[in-house]
Parts: C-alpha cells; sequence; structure tokens
C-alpha cells in the first residue's frame, strides 16, 4: 500500500500509531503532484516549501500527543479560497498576480486543526463552467480517462482525489460544482446547507447560491472535513447559527428508519443507460439495506436550469463588477482615461465562459428586462422551494442522479454552453432550494467511467445524508476502486 | 425573441466589456439561444409568490460597534496595480 492511497482517516490513524510522519506524507504527496500535474493540470499553483514547513510543524505536534484528525494530513483546496500570502487566481487570467492579504475562514479552519496545503487547484474561470475547460490555466483532466473532462467547476479538486495527489479537498459548488465533478471522477462530494460553512473570503460568483465543501475518498472522510469547516462565522453575515454536530458520531446507524423519495421528474426517459443502471443498481442496493422508497414529485424541476441561468448570471454580473483594474488584480497598460481603463482591463482579464455570464445577466437585470427575467425567477426560486419543503414533508432524503451522463470529452460542448449548462439539471435545484446533497461513487460505465449517485438531506440534516453514503459504503466497493494512473 | 447585435453592444457598454466582432456575432447567437430558453419561466403563473432572494430567511445580522483592528495600508495596497503614497492611482477622472 503506498501513502498516497490512504484515506484520510487511516493516514490519521498511522500518524497517530507513530507508523508514518506527516512529513513523509506530504513528501510522498508532493512526489504524486509533480509525477503527475502534466498529464492531469489539477494545481494551478504548488506550495511545496511551505507544505514541508507544515508537516514538521505538525509532526511536532504528534509527537507530543497534540494531535486532531486533521494534523498533518496533506491536502488542497480551489484556487477559488483566499490563502494569505499564497497566490490565488480563481482560474482567471485577471488574478494571475493576486496575492490576497487574509485567508478565507474555511482555509483557516483547516490550518488551525494542523491540515498541510500542499497548493491551489485547478477550476473553471470563477467557478463558471462545467468542465473545468474555461481555466485561464488550461483544462484539467479527468484520472480516469484524459481525454474527458474531470467535471466542473471543482475539477481540479476532484482530479487530485482521484488522482491520489492529496487526501482531500476542499471545493465550492454554485450549482453543482462539487458534486459533479465528484461523480465524475469516483470520490465523495459533498455540498452543505446555504449558511452551514463560511464563505468569507471565497471570491463570489453568485452569493445567494455559493457554498464551500469537501471532496473526498469515502463518506468518513467527507464527515471530518465537513465538521472541521462548518459552523457560524461573525465575518459571514448569512453563515447560520446553529450547532455543528460530530457528523462521525452518527455515521453508522443505518438506513432502516428510512424514507427515501424517488422524484419522478429526475427519471425521465432518455436518461443515459449508464446512469440509469447505476441509479437501479443503488435502488436496490438501498432496499437490501432496509430503506424505504417513495415516489415523490418536484414539479417545478424542468424551470430549475432556466431559473438558475437568470438568478447566477444576474449575481456574477453584480459580483464581477469589482474587477476593474482600480486595487487589485490586471490592469490594462493600452487604456485612455478610467472608464477605457477598467472596460480594456475587463476584456484582456476575463475568458468567453466569464464574458457570457456576465453579459447574460447584465441583460436580466437591464431596464426594461428586470421583473421579466430577474425577479420573475426569484418567483419561480420559491416555487422550487417549496416543491422541496412538500417533498420533506413526505421523505427523509432523496436519491437521484449526480449528471445526466458520464464525464463527456473535452472540447465536446464547448462551442454550445446551452447544452453545457443542461448537464446541471440534476443538481442546481438543491442550490436554488438552498439545502444540502452529497455525491458518493455508485458504479462505473461500461468504458470504466465513475458513475455516482445523489442523495438529497433536509436544510441542515447533512448527518442523514451522511450516514446514507456511509451505509451504502459499506455494502459496496466503488469508492475502493483507484484509477489507473 | 431576437438579440440583434445593437442588443449586445449594450449591454456590453453597461458591463464595461468591448468585444471583437468575432465576440458580438458568437455572443448573438448564444445569448439568443440561451434567453430563449430561460424564457420557459413565463409559462408559469407566479401571481402573488413572493421572490426568494435567500434560501435561509433571515434578519439583519447586527454585532456590537466595537472598534477592532483591520489590514494595514501597505497590505491593502498590496495589489495595487498603480499606487502614489497611500492611495491607489487611476487614470486622470476629471479634465
Amino acid at each position: 500500500m503506498n501513502i498516497f492511497d490512504l484515506t484520510l482517516h487511516a493516514l490519521h490513524h498511522a500518524f497517530k500509531e507513530k507508523q508514518i510522519s506527516s512529513v513523509e506524507a506530504t513528501g510522498a504527496m508532493l512526489a504524486r503532484v509533480n509525477a503527475l500535474n502534466l498529464q492531469i493540470n489539477s494545481f494551478i499553483t504548488v506550495t511545496a516549501d511551505q507544505a514541508m514547513a507544515s508537516a514538521e510543524a505538525a509532526d511536532r505536534h504528534i509527537a507530543s500527543g497534540n494531535m486532531n484528525p486533521l494534523t498533518g494530513i496533506p491536502l488542497a483546496i480551489k484556487d477559488i479560497f483566499l490563502t494569505e500570502g499564497i497566490r490565488t487566481t480563481c482560474g482567471s487570467r485577471i488574478l494571475s498576480n493576486f496575492v490576497p492579504p487574509y485567508s478565507a475562514t474555511s482555509w483557516e479552519k483547516l490550518r488551525e486543526r494542523g491540515a498541510v496545503l500542499l497548493g491551489k487547484l485547478n477550476q473553471d474561470e470563477f467557478a463558471m463552467g462545467s468542465s473545468n475547460e474555461s481555466s485561464a490555466f488550461g483544462p484539467c483532466r479527468n484520472p480516469w480517462d484524459t481525454t474527458r473532462i474531470p467535471g466542473g467547476s471543482s475539477g481540479g479538486s476532484a482530479a487530485a482525489v482521484a488522482a491520489r495527489q492529496v487526501t482531500a479537498a476542499l471545493g465550492t459548488d454554485t450549482g453543482g460544482s462539487i458534486r459533479q465533478p465528484a461523480s465524475h471522477c469516483g470520490c465523495v462530494g459533498l455540498k452543505p446547507t446555504y449558511g452551514r460553512v463560511s464563505r468569507y473570503g471565497v471570491i463570489a460568483y453568485a452569493s445567494s447560491l455559493d457554498q464551500v465543501g469537501p471532496l473526498t475518498r469515502d463518506v468518513t472522510d467527507c464527515a471530518i472535513m465537513l465538521g472541521a469547516v462548518a459552523g457560524h462565522d461573525p465575518k459571514d453575515s448569512t453563515s447560520v447559527d446553529t450547532p455543528v454536530p460530530d457528523y462521525n458520531a452518527t455515521l453508522t446507524r443505518g438506513v432502516k428508519d428510512l424514507k427515501i423519495g424517488l422524484p419522478k421528474e429526475y427519471l425521465i426517459s432518455g436518461l443515459d443507460p449508464e446512469v440509469q443502471k447505476t441509479m437501479d443498481a443503488a435502488i436496490e442496493t438501498f432496499r437490501r439495506l432496509g430503506a424505504e422508497f417513495v415516489e415523490i414529485s418536484l414539479p417545478h424541476t424542468d424551470y430549475a436550469v432556466a431559473t438558475y441561468y437568470l438568478i447566477a448570471t444576474a449575481e456574477a454580473s453584480s459580483n464581477l463588477a469589482r474587477y476593474d483594474g482600480v486595487r487589485f488584480g490586471h490592469r490594462s497598460e493600452q487604456a485612455e482615461g478610467l472608464i477605457d481603463m477598467m472596460t480594456k482591463t475587463r476584456s484582456e482579464g476575463f475568458g468567453a465562459e466569464v464574458k457570457r455570464r456576465i453579459m447574460l445577466g447584465t441583460y436580466a437585470l437591464s431596464s426594461g428586462y428586470y421583473d421579466a427575467y430577474y425577479v420573475k425567477a426569484q418567483k419561480v426560486r420559491t416555487l422550487i422551494m417549496n416543491d422541496f419543503i412538500k417533498a420533506f414533508s413526505l421523505v427523509d432524503i432523496m436519491l437521484t442522479p449526480v449528471a445526466p451522463t458520464p464525464a463527456f470529452k473535452i472540447g465536446e460542448k464547448i462551442n454550445d454552453p446551452l447544452q453545457m449548462y443542461l448537464s446541471d439539471i440534476f443538481t442546481i435545484p438543491v442550490n436554488l432550494a438552498g439545502t444540502c446533497a452529497i455525491s458518493i461513487p455508485a458504479g462505473f460505465s461500461a468504458s470504466g467511467l465513475p458513475v455516482g449517485v445523489q442523495l438529497i438531506g433536509r436544510p441542515f440534516d447533512e448527518e442523514t445524508i451522511l450516514r446514507a453514503g456511509y451505509a451504502f459504503e459499506q455494502v459496496t466497493d466503488w469508492h475502493k476502486r483507484k484509477a489507473a494512473i | 425573441m431576437k438579440i440583434t447585435l445593437a442588443d449586445v453592444e449594450h449591454v456590453a457598454r453597461l458591463a464595461r466589456l468591448e468585444l471583437t466582432d468575432g465576440e458580438k456575432n458568437l455572443f448573438a447567437g448564444q445569448m439568443d439561444a440561451i434567453i430563449g430558453y430561460v424564457e420557459k419561466i413565463r409559462e408559469l403563473d407566479t401571481e402573488g409568490v413572493i421572490p426568494t432572494s435567500h434560501a435561509v430567511p433571515m434578519e439583519n445580522a447586527f454585532r456590537e460597534d466595537v472598534v477592532r483592528s483591520s489590514i494595514g495600508v501597505e497590505q491593502a495596497l498590496g495589489n495595487a496595480p498603480q499606487r502614489v503614497d497611500t492611495f491607489y492611482k487611476v487614470p486622470k477622472v476629471i479634465e
């Protein structure tokens, strides 16, 4: 067994038993990062020197018995999280030289617990994309088949976990950006309830939808990571002040008491046969574990993608107004006058997908269209949320596909943004409703690509989807399979 | 509904983006397809439905009004593309 093959909890155990040191583990992971990064392109920045120094400090804590489950664990985070003194690009040319003066709360919490940062992970530019192809630092590749996308926008996070370059990773999810890449790369990915994890220091895309969450090798690791980053933060006034449970304490409770909803609108005819097969097998597995299935309806599902692409782009056009070349980031040298400087800075600094979404959002907010598009979308959002509230009065969790197909080829959808947007159909409603969901590995396509399934929970009930995912893992081995890379 | 080149130019101006002719043509076609798709929400009757801006309903988040330390001027200006003394420098605003 190689060190880089160990789960977070197994590595913690090895640290505790003094079988492996954090310096050894960090060295092994960094070697793996360097060996594979040309092929996978999962890292934008590697912080090797700082990582070794953190690992040495962690080993001193371990030697003195002062440790917690994250002490000395080598991991990496999406390049959307501000890291004090470490370049943070958000996958964009406009921030290619940006070194933040402070850190995101979620990274700060991991750092305080002794986690070792290996570097910053590739992503779609400003988290806008479903394939990681919009990154200004080149596409990230799927470790299971490097001609395919890893998913997006947290593509680097999922690919680095699947390629065993990192023990775990943090990503963000606005419309599926943790769950979809987790499904495509065969790892576990959890989008917590909106407000569960602080967004302070996370570069904003669509502020009413963005949420931070872990990507890991199994559900136990996911529970550890979520427990570490969850909680109220005075610096994020939308984070919610409810107690953080011990997510690992309830993992073994099984699913015998659970009613699992199958939303009929998600089980559409024309679903990819490989995804259908995975769903059927997952239903059978949960049934064998003792769960009861109930057919439910989320009647406004068909409107979710449209609603999302109005609300998210409107918020993005507002959030991204700050990139004007005045205080930080790229500034055009070709300009004459202030407005021209801002315009040229933005035109040179943003890539095509970011420009497209800013344009769509600006259009939706512009005079004459505001009520017809933006306010209308917010009203439909209410209808979608009500669908979930009604459904959760009948069931405890829901089981659905994550993505309509396994990972597609790099370049396949790049010229057809609408087709790209529609690939988020099963993940977007969860963000609009603000609730939590997890993608767990649940099978493989005939050509060997991972396929996940999604468990959706009630708001602030991450415990139940985690324990359902854990129960599933005990009787399946999909999460143990490793990409041959 | 048809997104015209003039629409694209108008929106680009609002968004402070300068597009090439190629980008304008591309975006006109793509925005037309996307806006055409999202228009489906108009089918729904939303009379009397309250718009949702945030999934978690909350009131203002207040804190005590106390002085706390913040990052210093040097750190704040650390990423400035251009600066003079303790100021950001920008092109001349008033002619």
